[in-house]
């Protein structure tokens, strides 16, 4: 037996493998449910209901699916350009730390139409400039990102803790660490009333229909695929592959700065070191459901919240740990690479 | 300055860099085994978490301390037997398959953990490995608390530096494990079958690290919790770089950080209210960095590292 | 009749709709030196393959010493005493020579590598046969020839008694190649029985007692060296009069590249060390060299992707600075680069966005591509140069070897460059797209194009060059004319002999 690669990949194939890949880790998944003595059926008809059963879980869904589709992005715009961004996490808190702090420090009293655009950009800044030290390792050093984005996660949190246990810390909240919350006009507009669902949900899609334009239509576009594919013949063509990497990686991790910014002006108003349930990994998972298509990472993104959200939502009449969610996302994952290899190739003999 | 030099003197910094370097031995000659086959393994970190939950789930219901070892790294190879898979035989990025098993790994582990474990206010704890004390050394002055007064798997961590860097230095499938993370086509040419060399390197390997998860549950510490490998398998990746591929290097790379790591857990109650304690936990992740910036461009990578290997493909 | 050391019989494998070997058959005496004399393409490099079980056959067997050899199966060649020096080295650079010779010959299981008497055995073989290397030297730190030393060494090792060398002098200067065909001639004679493979004919003759033609997966013909000659070995391995293409006399115009004294560093090395040279237009500057003497430095150059230390560049008959990527396609410099899988094309990108990567500014607007306008030139540029199998939107690695290469000469001639830089345009490509590529540089010198050709095939630099500078350790030649140049005379000025004066055109 031996893999023979396909001359032509299927349109309909490629469409389907996400689709294969979710119900490859869904089955699987369903074993360790069945393992821990719960039905299956039952157990995923309860997550369902949790995700979407009533109009507060469907807004809670959608709710956690913006920060999802942000650092999906994130990842999905770097994979694409072999820049291996594992740093969302870190980006992501750094990105919210800034918010709070300026919004607190240099912003209060001024209108909600200046500070909001002022602090999602200053959000986006402070993870582009995480994510610039290890590009720049790498540009220097010969340094894989891939390590030292992952290292600088570590450092990024710690960082956070330390500012909201000293100068950020919140007098307020009865000793916790807990940063100063961000005004009250900094706060992002909600979309429905009774619910915690915000315009980030919309700034998050608008911004993956400019992702898919600038790939598809720029310049920058197709130098950044180049350079992703096949960087020697990218230098040879002329394309500036330093210059392309660095905008890669300032749209990555604005992009994860970004999504910490609107989560802590849209939802929590504050940060504490809990603020991200590992919104920056599991975007990894949703840029490679969405085969790293900007358009595909929305839908990916909502998978993703609604199996978090609605295991939460099962797990309170089931005797199954939430962390099935976290399962069924990392098999998703794995499934999601098979599936795309099987795209490529087909097995001979 | 005195302070600094009352740390440096305590037997008991040099007890706990030992211990401290314990995971991250087992966790870098595994990853290391790895690399010199040609394959990267950032499985690491789930890996190790697993091997620290499944090692003490089975001493928590009954098994012997060894036992727990022996299961953490039959779990271990069993990752290591996917990664592999997934990167051998169909050649699939090994950065995105590594991160797909660590995902995989450390939500797997605090599910069966939350699913086999009630909640409870202190979690459960499990009678650890005790401190040996090695006949006639332990009774040396300074020395002997120092560094003959460990728990077995130390000891076996330090022995098994030794023993890999014997093997793939000295022995024929060293060479094969060389040759084929040098240049799996010419490994071919001589006969040896890298996919098997690889799949070999990556379980065992595999097996190592979650050994190294499992020293955290069954000898520095006696109970399992969420989140406790943080980050130790990534600064294995990091150590194999400074170690430029070599086991003996990666022993002292893993030795020197756990000096750097036990003086500053040291530091910080001296300097407590002065410097807060977040910066001191902060210098491991970013000695690592550093020693990679450093490393990168001197160290010798395998040159077919993260090369997957096809036959008749060149 | 004594028993054959080597024998092949009705072997046949097919790859998806590609028959590769058609029912071959071969046989190797005891002593003797087989030549496997074929185009690319024609099957050698499967059969060898088969031979050593790489590939399983889907029919056919291989003997040796009259004992069957299981299929597919690579150790139990070397066991049979099969050796393949394969034409691409299977070394490790990061090993040494020790270390790559004797991976595989011990015990997997066993505890200790025996150096001892490894080192022994290897010294003994290489004063045998006279293949002098140091064992402890690091085999990235050896020159290419030593690297094929090692390569024989490897094989010799494992008590080869059957050699395979795979187009072994691809990678050798001809003097170092005549040395190797005597070392080959000398083995024959204690025993060794050999099969080399190539496509040159003089080689060929020159050193084989017996020779196999294959073409198209098929054995063609089988002749004694002494009952033919090289007209008609070159009949039978092409199949038919391959026209190549006549370079017309042409007068050279005004000189538009004109460098002196460049010297490039690249990683600390200088590996282009105070060059001069200049083309005219409508003339071919024929650059020979074996690779890795400073070819790739002087195609990046004036490709734009390195910049030289010293020395000045004038272009069109003005001083120039550094010049990117994008200032030389502006100049109109066409770049065909050596490379082409790696350097050339995006395999999994379109065929259109191939073709206008490199002219970007041409075809965007405010920062967009123009996808209209860049379909359009793509298929132009298929129609215009004959891609076959070609249309804008299919990804370009769907394509053959040789029709990439058509792309890539079509993206470069039809904006008609002025200077045209080929960086071994022909290389890999079976005979009839070599005949069309040199076609595409002949027309363009007619039309006026001053063309640099860099090549490592003497025949294809004789047939088109106008001129010739040999590049040896990083130093050029002075130009000879081609008129006065024989293989000989280059064989010399490829290892460095050169008489200083010799000056073959005075700007």
């Amino acid at each position: 037996m031996r893999f023979e690669r396909r001359e032509r990949q299927p349109l309909l194939l490629i469409l389907a493998t996400p689709l294969i890949a979710v119900i490859a880790a869904l089955a699987l998944s369903g074993v360790l449910i069945a393992l821990a003595g719960a039905p299956v059926f039952e157990a995923y008809w309860n997550i369902v209901k949790g995700a979407f059963g009533s109009r507060l879980s469907t807004t809670e869904t959608l709710t956690r699916a913006i920060p999802l589709m942000l650092t999906g992005l994130a990842a999905a715009i770097a994979f694409r350009a072999k820049l291996w961004n594992i740093g969302a996490e870190g980006q992501l808190y750094i990105g919210a730390i800034t918010v709070c702090a300026i919004s607190s420090q240099f912003l209060s009293g001024l209108p909600s139409f200046i500070q909001i655009p002022i602090l999602l950009i200053c959000g986006a800044i402070a993870g582009m400039i995480l994510l610039l030290i290890p590009l720049w390792l790498r540009l220097r050093f010969s340094v894989d990102e891939v390590v030292t984005t992952l290292l600088l996660n570590f450092v990024a949190i710690l960082f956070v803790s330390m500012l909201i246990d000293t100068v950020l810390k919140d007098p307020l909240a009865f000793g916790w660490p807990q940063s100063l919350p961000v005004a009250d006009e900094a706060m992002l507009p909600r979309v429905l009333t009774r619910s915690r669902l915000h315009i980030g949900l919309f700034i998050a899609m608008a911004l993956a229909i400019i992702i898919y334009l600038i790939q598809t239509r720029t310049v920058f576009g197709l130098q950044s695929r180049a350079a992703g594919l096949n960087p020697e013949a990218a230098v040879f063509a002329g394309v500036p592959l330093a210059r392309t990497l660095v905008l890669v990686a300032m749209i990555s991790g604005g992009f994860a700065g970004l999504a910490g910014a609107v989560e802590v002006m849209g939802v929590q108003g504050y940060v504490t070191t809990e603020l991200s349930p590992g919104f920056g990994y599991s975007g990894i998972v949703v840029a490679m459901l969405a085969n790293l298509n900007p358009i595909g990472v929305i839908l990916a993104a909502l998978f993703i919240a609604a199996m978090f959200v609605g295991a939460d939502g099962m797990s309170r009449v089931m005797e199954i740990p939430t962390y099935i969610a976290d399962v069924t996302v990392a098999l998703s994952l794995l499934s999601m690479l098979v599936a795309i290899f099987f795209t490529q190739y087909r097995i001979r003999r | 300055m005195n302070e600094i030099i009352d740390i440096l003197s305590s037997a008991g910094l040099w007890a706990a860099v030992l211990r401290i370097a314990t995971p991250l031995i087992f966790g870098t000659l595994g990853a290391l085994l790895c690399e010199r086959a040609g394959v990267l393994n950032l499985g690491i970190e789930g890996i190790m978490t697993f091997g620290a939950m499944i090692g003490w789930l089975a001493v928590f219901n009954g098994a012997d301390l060894w036992t727990g070892i022996l299961i953490a790294a039959i779990s271990g190879g069993v990752f290591g037997l996917l990664h592999a898979l997934f990167t051998v035989t169909l050649g699939l990025s090994q950065h995105v398959s590594g991160l797909g098993v660590t995902l995989f790994a450390s939500s797997f582990s605090y599910y069966i953990f939350r699913l086999l474990v009630p909640v409870a206010g202190t979690p459960p704890t499990i009678e650890a490995f005790q401190p040996i004390d090695v006949p006639g050394l332990s009774s040396l002055p300074f020395f002997g608390p120092a560094f003959f007064t460990q728990t077995p798997p130390t000891y076996l961590a330090i022995v098994l530096a030794f023993i890999l860097a014997y093997i793939i230095f000295k022995t024929p499938m060293g060479l094969a494990i060389r040759m084929t993370g040098e240049n799996p086509h010419a490994a071919e040419a001589q006969g040896i079958n890298p996919i098997v060399i690889r799949y070999g390197c990556v379980i065992f390997g595999s097996a190592l690290m979650a050994i190294g998860g499992a020293f955290l549950t069954l000898s520095a510490f006696n109970s399992f919790f969420p989140t406790m490998v943080q980050g130790r398998g990534w600064i294995c990746i990091a150590l194999v770089v400074f170690a430029s591929w070599r086991p003996s290097h990666a022993l002292l790379g893993a030795l020197l950080f756990a000096f750097f790591d036990g003086f500053q857990f040291r530091l910080q109650t001296v300097l407590s209210g002065v410097v807060p304690y977040q910066v001191f936990l902060m210098i491991p992740y970013i000695l690592s960095i550093t020693a990679l910036a450093v490393m990168a461009r001197r160290a010798r990578v395998p040159q077919a590292l993260m090369q997957p290997f096809r036959r008749g493909e060149r | 009749m004594t028993e054959n050391a080597l024998e092949i019989s009705g072997v046949s494998k097919r790859f998806g709709d590609n028959l590769a070997n058609d029912n071959i058959s071969l046989s190797l005496a005891k002593g003797e030196i087989v030549a496997l004399l074929g185009e690319n393409g024609a099957g050698k490099t499967t059969l060898m393959n088969i031979l050593f079980g790489h590939y399983v056959p889907d029919s056919g067997k291989v003997s040796v010493m009259g004992a069957e050899l299981p299929q597919g199966k690579p150790r139990e060649a070397i066991r049979a005493g099969i050796g393949m020096v394969h034409q691409h080295f299977s070394l490790a650079p990061n090993l040494t020579v020790l270390e790559n010779v004797i991976t595989g010959t011990q015990g997997i299981w066993s505890l200790a590598t025996d150096t001892k008497s490894a080192r022994k055995k290897l010294i003994e073989i290489s004063k045998r046969f006279g293949l002098i290397v140091d064992p402890d030297a690091r085999l990235g730190d050896l020159s290419v020839g030593e690297q094929q030393r090692v390569e024989i060494l490897k094989a010799l090792y494992n008590d080869a008694q059957i050699l395979v060398l795979d187009e072994p002098t691809a990678v050798l200067t001809n003097i170092e190649a005549e040395q190797m065909f005597s070392t080959l001639k000398d083995m024959a004679k204690q025993g060794l029985s050999l099969i080399f493979i190539s496509h040159k004919l003089d080689e060929v003759m020159a050193t084989a007692d017996r020779i196999f033609v294959l073409r198209g997966g098929k054995s063609v013909a089988e002749r004694l060296v002494g009952d033919t000659n090289k007209s008609e070995l070159a009949e039978l391995m092409v199949g038919r009069e391959v026209k190549r293409p006549v370079r017309e006399a042409s007068k050279p115009g005004n000189v538009i590249l004109n460098a002196s004294g460049v010297s490039v560093v690249k990683d600390g090395v200088e590996r282009l060390k105070q060059a001069d040279f200049h083309v005219r237009e409508g003339e071919v500057l024929g650059i020979i060299g074996v690779s890795g003497n400073g070819q790739a430095t002087l195609a990046q150059l004036l490709s734009g992707t390195a910049k030289r230390s010293k020395g000045s560049i004038a272009l069109f008959g003005d001083e120039v600075g550094d010049l990117s990527v994008p200032d030389v396609v502006e100049l109109g410099i066409g770049r065909i680069p050596e490379d082409r899988n790696h350097e050339g094309v995006i395999g999994e990108m379109a065929i259109w966005e191939n073709a206008i990567l490199e002219r970007i500014s041409e075809f965007s607007k405010n920062g967009l591509v123009d996808r209209t306008a860049g379909v359009k030139f793509a298929d132009e540029v298929i129609n215009a140069f004959d891609v076959r199998g070609a249309t804008p939107t299919k990804r370009i690695r769907l394509l053959s070897g040789g029709n990439m290469q058509k792309l890539i000469l079509g993206r470069n001639l039809l904006k008609q460059p002025k200077l045209l830089l080929a960086a071994q345009p022909a290389r890999g490509l079976d005979e009839g797209a070599v005949a069309a590529v040199h076609e595409r540089i002949l027309n363009a010198r007619k039309d006026g194009t001053g063309v640099i050709l860099i090549s490592e095939d003497l025949d294809e630099v004789l047939a088109l060059a106008d001129r010739i500078q040999a590049i040896v350790g990083g130093q050029l030649s002075p130009s000879v004319s081609a008129k006065d140049a024989d293989a000989r005379k280059m064989g010399l000025m490829m290892s460095g002999e050169w008489d200083d004066q010799e000056v073959g055109d005075e700007v």
